[in-house]
């Protein structure tokens, strides 16, 4: 359980990793929080030639308010963003999910560039951008581009980040007044990966859902996005059968495969059930004004 | 309560504490010496295969390469282990029908690989990394075989055999009775028959496995570092495997981060390691890292028993009718105690006068299965336990109640059971009393009637509640016997070693207090060597609930001795007859005269060998004793476990409400390492009712390769506890103590899975495997059309 050999990096700017990732490319790993590469490391499950390691980066560590909504740097722990009063108030959803992240040691290691950029699809930050539509910044040598959480997670850790590119910052869009927020997942034991987990935020304007956003992780080979059970609420409301519907409208459309810890068919029992937790509690917080 | 008027019975903090709490314990892994290198086994990623070759040309030419081994490098240099690392006493064999031929495993393999995860090369170079780059390289040329992945594969005709020289892959059966089982079955009232399966997990220590060996060419001796339980086990492999006196081998285990009997046999690496350190005349380092503790150190239980309970209209117990098979992996290195002593325990603490049983165990392609903390009894625990129940509710009778009517009184103790244990003597539970355990346990969980109103209300309102209970007596403190040296300093400090070997317990302060009683001195004038061969010439090791007992009663003996000629020597410097002295406050006083005394410091000076030396006339020098307590036989702790859980409807969840212990272990010598002990093996009994488990897939592909697989409890998912001790003193040893490594993990599995089964009752549903796996618990309610109200999610 020792790493293979490997040439190691740490750039001080984000240019100059930026720059290094251009000559080593795909032969390069960015190592952030480390939580998931050291373990592949050591396993030798991925053998890269060169470790850039972009912790001593301080500008891309940070989390603003941008247009009404928040952006977040690729290397802010996951322990910061639990803590933030910003994400609490711009971005609840985010908290809510950070706050179930493994345990506090690894929150305050693990980043949530990291955490997205690894593309587990059982992990929190990936559903938590994929519900809120977030947007993923990645930088180059060839400049800037701007990938929408829709387009980012392409398949079992797998995203669209080019060799060459580093993220560098998640912008969150402004979440609307009369929203509740609520993240819930089930897991073996406190900590562990979820065996399904639901992201869910809800805007109600009088007896409507006027917004209704959900999406689960540990149910597919990436976060999804359970549209045809936001539209169930959207169109029908906030009542517990609409809910309901919605939960089985949610388990039906997750992909779910069988591991150790569950089978696919238990998985998806369980994304109905966490579908409808997540609403119930949300749509609490949105009536109550707690969010 | 007793009067405490010692040390023994005291709470006292762990001396270890110091060193430990302040990271300055020193393990296997600490060590570091002058030019030492490194090793890496290159271990089987399949589970069957005959080795064609291996070739190690690429290796070689890695950066740092040392040297490199393969099986048929060594075959007739470092011969096998035993394939059984016990004896069996005769006082066994005669009541047991039983073939016993367990295969010996290969120092590395030669011919074949039988497990994922067996080695069959070592790599050695300068450090670590560079030994694991080599190993990488070495290409072995293997013709792969069919594997043999469960036991019902290995017993049917036709299917491969791991050992050619067994000739099956039955590799030991063994069976007894006591009455006729068969003829009161037949005529039994009710009878039930069920398989129950107590699934594969293991010991997960924190520190994994480790050796560190140094060989002395001037001396021609070696020292071994080892973490193990038992360093007098690895020093006697060494010393006859390498043709050596067993004197010119040292073996220490330093401190060790737990063992769990995982640690208590020997393993082929404790004696490979020295071989290449003496070989290679360089000080070599092998440290397991978690992979290969989950692929190569043993795994456990993983049972089948098809057992039939036979009973009356009053829930009386007549009979028992047991047939288990063990699915051994590939060898079994502590051979068949596992079967004893499921055999000798499955009875528990209840009276019945017909039982057979019978245990086979079967070779398959997986890691070896050997003894794990609880060691058979948790199996046995299990079936019995489940099958009560299921009694029990059969004809409408509380389980608990039908327990109660089948317990053995404490006015019967000492109650001869009509088997022999595996020490060869005919079982005799010795003091004790169950039916108040099992009363305590409920009573603490808020009684009974309680509950089943609690139950019912719960029910109503869609709350799925269930009590269950798993109680067991255990056979502790076994021989063959334990070594203490004890030798008075001249500094007047009492030197105490012991051969129990240290890995957690707290065993520095445990026999620091059993000599400072028997001294009076102040125990910090007690200073205490363990798991060390050097001091002390014969010992046996830290296994089966036996250190307190065993060691702690061959400190009282080897104390004994000393003290005698202490006292003659006191006698003659005071000019006092013995009768009329005392030891008080590390002295030797004349009784009722406070001043009048010698301190064990004066007393050494007075002894030495020599010119003015104070000893009597005829009296030979030397303050120092070594006795071997050889038990009469084991004595025995019991417990009641009872539990309460509540199950959600929509997701399976179990969650242990509350979790409850009563304990005899007889004299507690520290209550407060006592607590620690049983309350370290309720958590692991709750991880194997609950989360752990190690699984192969159809091929034989291990499928836990990490911690995140293998799921340990976390203090984040350990119930409230509460443990209660009786402390009912043995009649079978001087300290009265019983043995409590083990007993902590045997019940958890019964007791979680009867609370389930009971939760649900109104589905008729019996949890007769383990774990206990959410996504069962799901498919009931499911099943049922049930899921949990809304709010309350």
């Amino acid at each position: 359980m020792k790493p293979p050999q490997f040439d190691y990096h740490a750039p001080g700017s984000i240019e100059e990793a930026v720059t290094l990732l251009g000559s080593y490319g795909g032969d390069a790993k960015v190592l952030a929080g480390g939580q998931s590469l050291i373990p592949v490391l050591n396993f030798r499950l991925a053998r890269p030639g060169v470790l850039i390691d972009i912790n001593r980066i301080g500008a891309l560590s940070f989390i603003r308010e941008a247009d009404g909504g928040v952006a977040i740097g690729a290397t802010t722990r996951q322990r910061m963003i639990e803590g933030s009063d910003i994400v609490g108030r711009r971005a609840p959803l985010l908290a809510d999910a950070t706050r179930l992240i493994g345990h506090l040691p690894i929150r305050t290691r693990g980043t949530i560039g990291g955490s997205l950029s690894h593309a587990d699809p059982a992990a929190e930050d990936p559903a938590v951008v994929t519900a809120l539509d977030a947007t993923m910044v990645a930088l180059s040598k060839r400049g800037e581009r701007r990938v929408p959480a829709s387009g980012f997670f392409r398949s079992l850790l797998t995203t669209a980040l080019e060799p060459d590119e580093l993220l560098v910052r998640i912008e969150f869009p402004p979440t609307p007044a009369g929203t509740g927020t609520a993240f819930v997942e089930i897991s073996r034991r406190h900590g562990d990966f979820a065996l399904a987990g639901v992201a869910a935020q809800v805007t109600l304007a009088g007896d409507r859902a006027s917004e209704v956003r959900l999406a689960a992780c540990g149910a597919g080979p990436g976060p999804i996005r359970l549209a045809a059970a936001e539209k169930i609420v959207r169109d029908g409301g906030a009542s517990a059968a609409s809910i309901e519907a919605a939960a089985a409208a949610a388990a039906a459309g997750v992909e779910p495969t069988s591991d150790v810890h569950a089978s696919a068919a238990y998985r998806r029992d369980l994304v109905r059930a966490m579908t409808r937790r997540a609403l119930e509690r949300a749509v609490a917080r949105a009536a109550g004004g707690t969010r | 309560m007793r009067e405490i008027t010692g040390y023994v019975g005291k709470p006292l903090l762990r001396r270890e504490d110091r060193r430990l709490l302040h990271g300055e314990g020193q393990f296997v892994g600490d060590i570091v010496l002058p030019k030492m290198v490194h090793c890496a086994f290159v271990r089987s990623q399949v589970p069957h295969a005959r080795i064609k070759g291996v070739d190690f040309a690429a290796a070689r030419r890695a950066p740092g390469f040392v040297t490199a081994l393969s099986g048929r490098d060594i075959r007739n240099v470092v011969t096998p282990i035993a394939g059984m690392q016990v004896s069996i006493p005769k006082g066994w064999r005669d009541r047991f029908h039983y073939h016993i031929d367990v295969p010996a495993q290969q120092i590395l393999a030669d011919d074949k690989v039988n497990y994922v995860g067996e080695a069959y090369a070592v790599v050695v170079a300068e450090d670590r990394y560079k030994a694991e780059d080599a190993a990488e390289l070495v290409e072995p040329d293997f013709e792969v075989l069919e594997p043999v992945v469960d036991v019902d594969r290995a017993l049917k005709p036709g299917s491969p055999v791991l050992h050619a020289e067994v000739g099956s892959n039955v590799i030991s059966v063994m069976s007894t009775k006591k009455g006729d089982g068969a003829a009161a079955l037949a005529r039994a009232k009710h009878r039930i028959k069920r398989r129950y399966y107590h699934h594969r997990y293991a010991a997960m220590p924190m520190e994994c496995r480790a050796v560190v060996a140094d060989y002395d060419i001037r001396t021609d001796s070696l020292t071994v570092w080892s973490s193990t339980q038992v360093v007098h086990w690895i020093r006697k492999e060494i010393g006859s495997i390498l043709g050596m006196p067993e004197e010119r081998v040292r073996v220490i285990a330093p401190d060790v981060g737990g063992g769990f009997g995982g640690k208590g046999h020997v393993y082929p690496e404790d004696v490979l390691v020295p071989y290449l350190a003496r070989t290679l005349r360089r000080p070599i380092k092998y440290v397991e890292d978690r992979f290969e503790h989950l692929v190569n150190s043993a795994h456990a239980r993983d049972n089948f028993h098809d057992l039939e309970i036979g009973f009356d209209d009053d829930g009386k117990i007549v009979c028992i009718v047991d047939d288990f098979v063990i699915d051994s992996g590939a060898y079994s290195p502590v051979g068949a105690t596992c079967a004893a002593n499921s055999i000798a325990h499955l009875l528990g603490p209840y009276d019945i006068q017909n039982y057979e049983a019978k245990g086979t165990l079967v070779a398959t392609n997986k890691t070896s299965n050997a003894p794990y903390r609880g060691a058979g009894r948790p199996e046995a625990a299990f079936a019995m336990e489940r099958a009560i129940d299921i009694a029990a509710n059969s004809i409408g009778l509380d389980p608990i109640l039908m327990r109660l009517r089948n317990m053995v009184p404490p006015e019967r103790l000492p109650f001869s059971v009509g088997l022999p244990y595996r020490d060869g003597v005919p079982i005799t539970y010795d003091s004790g009393d169950y039916p108040q355990a099992l009363r305590r346990a409920v009573e603490e969980l808020g009684g009974l009637e309680n509950f089943r109103r609690r139950q019912a209300e719960g029910l109503a309102a869609g709350r799925y509640l269930g009590i269950g209970v798993g109680c067991y007596v255990e056979g502790t403190g076994v021989g063959p016997f334990e070594g203490a040296s004890v030798r008075l300093d001249p500094s007047g400090k009492i030197m105490v070693a012991v051969g129990a070997n240290n890995h957690g317990q707290g065993h520095e302060t445990v026999f620091a207090q059993v000599a400072a009683d028997v001294w009076n001195v102040p125990i910090d004038q007690v200073v205490v060597t363990t798991a060390d061969t050097a001091a002390v010439p014969m010992g046996y090791g830290t296994i089966a609930s036996r250190s307190t007992v065993t060691a702690g009663s061959a400190v009282v003996h080897a104390s004994a001795k000393v003290k005698d000629k202490v006292l003659a020597i006191a006698a003659n410097m005071l000019e006092t007859p013995t009768a009329d002295l005392e030891f008080r406050d590390g002295a030797v006083g004349v009784k009722g005269v406070p001043d009048l005394k010698v301190t064990l410091k004066e007393i050494w000076w007075a002894s030495r060998p020599g010119w003015d030396h104070k000893r009597p006339p005829d009296m030979e020098a030397g303050l120092e004793a070594n006795h071997y307590y050889e038990p009469p036989t084991v004595t025995w702790s019991y417990a009641t476990n009872a539990a309460i859980v509540e199950l959600d409807p929509d997701t399976g969840r179990v969650t242990v409400e509350k979790f409850v212990a009563v304990h005899d272990a007889g004299i507690l010598v520290n209550p407060l390492l006592a607590d620690g002990q049983v309350r370290g093996g309720l958590v692991q009994g709750i991880g194997a009712a609950l989360y752990e488990e190690i699984a192969y897939d159809e091929n034989g592909q291990i499928l836990m390769g990490t911690l995140a697989d293998y799921l340990l409890p976390t203090a984040d998912d350990t119930p409230p506890i509460t443990v209660i001790h009786q402390e009912i003193p043995s009649p079978s040893n001087p300290l009265g103590v019983k043995g409590l490594g083990e007993g902590g993990a045997i019940a958890p599995p019964c007791a979680i899975t009867n609370a389930v089964s009971d939760a649900l009752r109104p589905f008729k549903a019996e949890f007769n495997a383990t774990p206990v796996r959410w996504e069962q618990v799901r498919k009931v309610f499911a099943e049922a059309g049930v899921s949990t109200p809304r709010g309350r999610g």
